[in-house]
C-alpha cells in the first residue's frame, strides 16, 4: 500500500513537473532600433521574475516595422506578441480594433496613470477611451543652440527663448554675424511647436472633443503659428531644409551651418554618434522659445489582439514600462528620455552630459517633460497634419497669404471629417 | 496468358490519354498559378476594395460596403484633381523630350556607330537600372539649394567677367521654389528613361531591311530624307509601342518625385503625382477604399489616354490610313 501510494506520487509529481515544463511561454517583441536594444538588456532581468517566458525579438527597420505591423493586423496574422509604436503612428493604430484596449481588464493600465509622465497616457488613448499601448520613453522638447556662434554675435541663449519675437529679433543678430550660417533648418519647425502650445484642455492638436475641426483663418493658434513661421522665413533665417532627417536637413547639420534647432532630448544621441561628431562640447540646450514645451515622438509598448500570449506579453510590458530600474537600465542603454516618472529620479539625472559640453541638461528636460500639456488624440490626426503642412509651405512659399491658406485648409479637413 | 500483358498496356494507355489531355495545362499552370495570385487577385480584390471603407490596421472582418461613396469622394477631392494635373504636366514635361531625344539619337547610334552601338546603348540604358535611392542621392547632391553642384556651377558662371551677367546672382531653390519642382523632376525622368526608349528605338531601326535604304541612295536621298521619308513610317509600330509605354509609365510616375521631394510632394504639392497622392490616402490617411478608387480612376484616365494615342499612331488609327 505505502510503495503504491509512493508510486502514485512519484507519478504525479513528475506529471506536475512535465506540465510546469510545457507552460513555458514564447512570446516575440516586433521592434525597432535602438529600441531592440532596451528589450536585450531588458531579458535577463525579466527572466529572473518571470523564468518561464521566453522572449523573442524580432527588429525592423523604423518604416519597414510599422508597415508589417499594419499588414500584420489588417490581416490578423503574423504580429508580434508585444509591438513597439512610436508616436507619429499611434493614431493610425488607434483606428479598428487591432489593437488590444490596455484599459480594459485583466491590464487595467489606469492604475499607472499617475506613475507616468502627465501627458503621455493621453497621448496613447483614442477618442473613445481605447488605450493601445503603454509608454516607454518621452522626447520632451529643447531648443539646442551652438554656443560658439551665440557668442560670435554676444547674444545670450535667455535672448533666444525669452519669446518668439525675440527669437527672430536676436536670431538675425546671430545669422549677420556668422555668414553662411542659418538660425534654424526650416521656419516650419515654429509653426509646429507653436500649433502644440497653449490648446485649450479637451482640444487636439486639430479637432475637439466634439470632433469640430480647429483648422480656420480665425483660430489665433493657427494664424499666430502660420504668423511666426513666416516672419522667420522672410527674414531669411531658416535653411529651409523641409523635415528633420532630409538629405538637406542632415547636411546642414553636418557642415555645422545651423545655430539652433528644436527637437526632443534624443537628438543629442544622433549628434554626438553621427550629425554634428566634429561640435562636441559646442552644443548648448535651453528650453523651447516662449515658455513653450513640447513632446518630440516617444514610443510605446501595445497589445495586437491577434497575441495568443497577452498575460505574458503584458507582464512584460509591466516590466519594460513601470520597472524604474528597467526604465533607469533603458535610458542608459539608449539615452530614450523614460516616461516614468519615479526612474527619473535616478542619481545619472544629475550628472551633465557630456556631448553637451558637461551641461546638467537632464534636469532641464525632466521639468520640460512635466509640463507638456496632454493633446487629445483623433483618427484624423494624420490627414489634418498633412493638409496644415500643405498649407503652411504655401503660406512660406509666398504662394498664398495666411487666410486663404487657411480657409482652403479648412476646407479640405472639413471635407474628411465626415 | 493474354490476359497478363494487357493489363500494362491499359494502364499505359490510360496514363498516355491523362498525360495527353492534361500535361499541357500543368505545363502551363505555374504562369496562371503565379497570375491568379498576384495579378488576378490583387485586381479583384482592389475593385472590390474600391466599394468599400476600411481601414488597414482594423483587420479584414472591419470592412463597411459604402457603394459609389469612394468615387465621388474622389471626383470631388481638389487635390485629386490637383495631382492629375502635375501628373499630365509631368508626363509631358518628361514624356515628349524622352522621343524626341531617343529617336534621332537611335538613329544616329544606327546609322554613325555601328562597331560601339551595344557599348554605346548600354552605357544610355544603365540609369534605367540605377536604383532610385542612388539616383536621389547624386540628384541631391546637384539639386541642393545650398549644397548642390548645380548652384555651384551657376555661382562660378557668375562670377566669370564678361558673361557673368548672364547667370543668377542668389542661389536657385531648384526643389523648393514652385517654378522649378516639375522641370526638376521631369529632367530626372527624362535621364533615366531616354536609354530604355533608346533601346526599344534601336531595335525597331534594326528590323528595317538595309536594302530599302540602299535604294535610296541611289536614287540620291540623303540622310535626312531617309530619315523622313524611310524610318519614319517604318518605325511607327516601334513609336506606338514606345508612346505607349510611355504614357502608361508617366502616368504611373511615383518613385522619382516621391525620392526628390521627400516624400512630401514639394513646394505647393507641384510634384504630388496620382500614385503619390493614392500612397498616402493608403499608408498616411489609412483609407484604403479611397485609395483603391483613385487607382480605378487614374486607370480610366490612362485607358482613355491609350485609345486616344492608338488613334494617332495605332495601326487601326489615322496614321494607318496613309
Amino acid at each position: 500500500m505505502q510503495r503504491t501510494r509512493a508510486l502514485v506520487l512519484a507519478v504525479s509529481s513528475a506529471l506536475l513537473l512535465g506540465a510546469a515544463q510545457a507552460q513555458k511561454t514564447t512570446i516575440t517583441v516586433g521592434v525597432f532600433p535602438d529600441l531592440d536594444s532596451v528589450i536585450k538588456a531588458a531579458i535577463p532581468g525579466f527572466n529572473k521574475l518571470y523564468p518561464n517566458v521566453e522572449v523573442k525579438i524580432s527588429s525592423l527597420a523604423y518604416a519597414d516595422h510599422h508597415n508589417a505591423l499594419t499588414t500584420a493586423l489588417s490581416t490578423g496574422k503574423g504580429a508580434g506578441d508585444v509591438v513597439a509604436i512610436d508616436f507619429g503612428f499611434v493614431a493610425k493604430f488607434a483606428e479598428g480594433n487591432g489593437m488590444t484596449d490596455l484599459n480594459k481588464a485583466p491590464f487595467n493600465a489606469g492604475q499607472f496613470k499617475s506613475r507616468f509622465v502627465g501627458y503621455t497616457f493621453p497621448q496613447a488613448t483614442t477618442q473613445d477611451g481605447r488605450m493601445v499601448g503603454m509608454p516607454t520613453d518621452v522626447g520632451p522638447g529643447s531648443m539646442f543652440y551652438r554656443t560658439d556662434l551665440l557668442a560670435k554675435a554676444k547674444v545670450t541663449p535667455a535672448q533666444l527663448n525669452a519669446s518668439w519675437e525675440s527669437y527672430i529679433a536676436n536670431g538675425k543678430k546671430v545669422v549677420t554675424a556668422n555668414p553662411g550660417v542659418f538660425l534654424i533648418p526650416d521656419a516650419s519647425e515654429a509653426a509646429q511647436i507653436i500649433l502644440r502650445t497653449g490648446l485649450k484642455s479637451g482640444e487636439g492638436m486639430y479637432f475637439d472633443k466634439s470632433n469640430k475641426v480647429l483648422v480656420s483663418p480665425t483660430n489665433a493658434r493657427f494664424v499666430r503659428a502660420f504668423t511666426v513661421a513666416k516672419q522667420i522665413r522672410d527674414a531669411k533665417l531658416d535653411a529651409r531644409a523641409g523635415a528633420a532627417f532630409s538629405p538637406e536637413w542632415t547636411t546642414a547639420f553636418q557642415k555645422g551651418n545651423l545655430a539652433t534647432e528644436f527637437s526632443g532630448a534624443w537628438l543629442v544621441g544622433h549628434m554626438q554618434n553621427w550629425l554634428a561628431k566634429d561640435y562636441a562640447g559646442k552644443w548648448g540646450a535651453q528650453n523651447l522659445p516662449g515658455n513653450s514645451f513640447a513632446s518630440y515622438g516617444g514610443s510605446f509598448w501595445g497589445i495586437p489582439t491577434q497575441s495568443q500570449n497577452k498575460d505574458a506579453a503584458w507582464n512584460f510590458i509591466k516590466y519594460l514600462t513601470t520597472n524604474p530600474a528597467q526604465q533607469v537600465l533603458a535610458f542608459k542603454t539608449t539615452g530614450a528620455f523614460p516616461a516614468l516618472k519615479a526612474a527619473q529620479n535616478d542619481p545619472i539625472f544629475n550628472q551633465g552630459v557630456e556631448y553637451l559640453g558637461n551641461q546638467k541638461t537632464r534636469l532641464l528636460w525632466r521639468s520640460a517633460a512635466a509640463k507638456i500639456q496632454p493633446i487629445d488624440v483623433n483618427r484624423l490626426d494624420p490627414v489634418a497634419e498633412q493638409i496644415v503642412n500643405d498649407a503652411l509651405s504655401e503660406v512660406l512659399n509666398g504662394t498664398k497669404d495666411i487666410p486663404t491658406a487657411l480657409a482652403q485648409a479648412q476646407q479640405l479637413v472639413e471635407r474628411r471629417a465626415r | 496468358m493474354t490476359a497478363t500483358p494487357s493489363i500494362p498496356q491499359q494502364v499505359s494507355s490510360g496514363w498516355d490519354k491523362f498525360q495527353r489531355r492534361y500535361a499541357p495545362y500543368i505545363f502551363i499552370s505555374p504562369f496562371f498559378l503565379l497570375f491568379f495570385a498576384f495579378s488576378l487577385f490583387p485586381i479583384l480584390f482592389n475593385a472590390y476594395l474600391s466599394v468599400h471603407n476600411w481601414q488597414p490596421g482594423s483587420g479584414l472582418g472591419d470592412m463597411k460596403f459604402v457603394g459609389l461613396r469612394n468615387f465621388s469622394d474622389n471626383l470631388t477631392d481638389p487635390t485629386f484633381w490637383q495631382s492629375l494635373r502635375n501628373t499630365a504636366i509631368l508626363a509631358v514635361e518628361s514624356g515628349v523630350p524622352q522621343h524626341l531625344i531617343a529617336l534621332p539619337l537611335a538613329f544616329a547610334i544606327h546609322m554613325g556607330l555601328k562597331r560601339v552601338q551595344s557599348l554605346v546603348t548600354a552605357v544610355y540604358f544603365l540609369p534605367y537600372i540605377t536604383s532610385v535611392v542612388a539616383i536621389s542621392v547624386v540628384f541631391f547632391t546637384l539639386f541642393s539649394w545650398q549644397y548642390g553642384a548645380l548652384n555651384a556651377g551657376l555661382n562660378a558662371l557668375h562670377n566669370l567677367p564678361l558673361i557673368g551677367g548672364l547667370f543668377p546672382a542668389e542661389k536657385i531653390n531648384w526643389l523648393g521654389e514652385v517654378q522649378y519642382v516639375q522641370p526638376a523632376i521631369a529632367m530626372v525622368v527624362v535621364w533615366r528613361y531616354v536609354g530604355w526608349n533608346v533601346l526599344l528605338y534601336l531595335a525597331g531601326l534594326q528590323a528595317i531591311p538595309s536594302d530599302i535604304y540602299e535604294a535610296a541612295s541611289i536614287d540620291g536621298a540623303t540622310r535626312a530624307q531617309q530619315f523622313r521619308f524611310i524610318t519614319l513610317p517604318l518605325l511607327r509600330p516601334t513609336i506606338f509601342l514606345a508612346v505607349t509605354l510611355t504614357l502608361i509609365g508617366g502616368f504611373q510616375l511615383f518613385e522619382e518625385p516621391f525620392v526628390l521631394t521627400n516624400g512630401s510632394g514639394g513646394t505647393g504639392q507641384q510634384g504630388l503625382t496620382t500614385i503619390m497622392y493614392m500612397f498616402r490616402t493608403y499608408n498616411s490617411y489609412s483609407d484604403a477604399g479611397v485609395a483603391a478608387a483613385m487607382s480605378w480612376l487614374l486607370f480610366a484616365v490612362i485607358g482613355i489616354l491609350s485609345l486616344i494615342n492608338n488613334r494617332i499612331f495605332g495601326r487601326s488609327g489615322l496614321a494607318g490610313k496613309d
